[in-house]
């Protein structure tokens, strides 16, 4: 039986394997979370009131991160406008 | 200098308290004066680990409220000298534990010439881990390789790293890894999460692994930290686990399985 799982298990992925990969993904999405401030969906949430005080936006559209870069902490801000028309 | 170290995992039930007993019991072995704090208030069970629950007269809450002093709430262990345990209390609420009550019963214990306080922390990531781990200066987190304890692992480290005494001061908490409940037979045969992986994920220095054990349960049942169970695997791997965390080299053991038939020799990878 070893053997032929040996044989077969080649080109089919272990459990334990899958486990890894998974948590992988995992451990880093939450970690990029959880470095993030604690204000920062409260402030995504304030800014696009704003916006859409102007501009109809789809709230999935806005993007905000924190990064730190060369010493400088970078707030970066994601907006997809809609088509023109709407707009102005 | 006394060193204080937090024993945490975040996960429940992965062998916090069994490593806390036994690390503890190791290192007074070897002749340093340890101090073994249970901050699990309201689910007390280091002292059951330790087999010293029907000595428990003044604990941990009693003493950061003043009730009683750390000498009167140290229970000295029978079966190691140098060993003293403080117990959690059992009935109180949550609450009962303030950081500044922490702070000075570690600075007593520090002041009696304790060389380790160990800090068995609770599961999860409350407020009693919180406290257990916040004036730590090296941290010893227990994870099974199993994938939801590697992620709480993986949530205690970042809290490490972040809401620590240390880490406010902008020094670091040393980090080491036990890896319990390991089964080399369902690692060889991809069913478990293999030491390399554990390390890499979390990438923590590893200090040992502690192979899945029926004697862990019995020096439990007995009250006996096991690593005081003369001969056995986990008593082994807890030894060198100690003598690492003192700085010795020991190679890593228990990885592989002992016995491979002939077939797996001539076969195998």
């Amino acid at each position: 039986m070893r053997l032929l799982d040996y044989l077969l298990g080649q080109n089919r992925k272990s459990s334990a394997n899958h486990a890894k990969d998974r948590l992988q993904i995992l451990l880093a999405h939450e970690r990029s979370q959880s470095k993030a401030p604690d204000y920062l969906p409260k402030m995504r949430q304030e800014i696009l009131e704003v916006i859409s005080r102007y501009v109809d936006i789809d709230e999935e559209n806005l993007q905000i991160s924190l990064d730190a870069d060369n010493g400088y902490e970078v707030l970066e801000l994601n907006l997809i406008l809609p088509d023109a028309k709407r707009g102005a | 200098m006394a060193r204080v170290i937090v024993v945490t995992s975040g996960k429940g039930g992965v062998g916090k308290t069994t490593t806390s007993a036994s690390v503890s019991a190791g290192l007074a072995a070897r002749g340093h004066k340890v101090a073994v704090i249970d901050f699990d208030v309201g689910l007390r069970n280091l002292d059951l680990i330790m087999g010293c629950e029907r000595r428990v007269v003044y604990d941990f809450v009693n003493v950061v409220q003043g009730e009683a002093t750390i000498k009167q709430a140290l229970i000295k262990d029978k079966k190691t000298p140098n060993l003293y345990v403080l117990a959690a209390s059992q009935t109180r609420d949550k609450d009962a534990l303030t950081q500044e009550g922490v702070e000075r019963v570690i600075d007593e214990l520090k002041a009696d010439g304790f060389d380790f306080i160990i800090c068995d922390s609770p599961a999860g990531i409350e407020k009693g881990a919180q406290l257990a781990l916040y004036f730590a200066d090296e941290a010893i987190i227990v994870t099974n390789p199993e994938v939801s304890s590697v992620r709480d692992s993986d949530r205690i480290l970042g809290i490490l790293q972040a809401k620590s005494r240390r880490a406010e001061l902008g020094e670091a908490v040393k980090e080491h890894l036990v890896l319990t409940r390991y089964n080399p037979a369902r690692v060889e045969a991809g069913e478990m999460l293999a030491m390399n992986d554990v390390v890499e994920l979390l990438s923590v220095d590893l200090l040992g692994v502690v192979p899945e054990s029926q004697d862990v349960l019995q020096a439990s049942n007995a009250g006996t930290p096991v690593i005081l169970q003369e001969g056995t695997d986990a008593s082994e791997a807890y030894k060198d686990i100690v003598a690492r965390f003192l700085g010795e080299e020991k190679p890593q053991r228990f990885l592989t399985v002992e016995h491979k038939s002939l077939f797996r020799k001539l076969f195998g990878k």
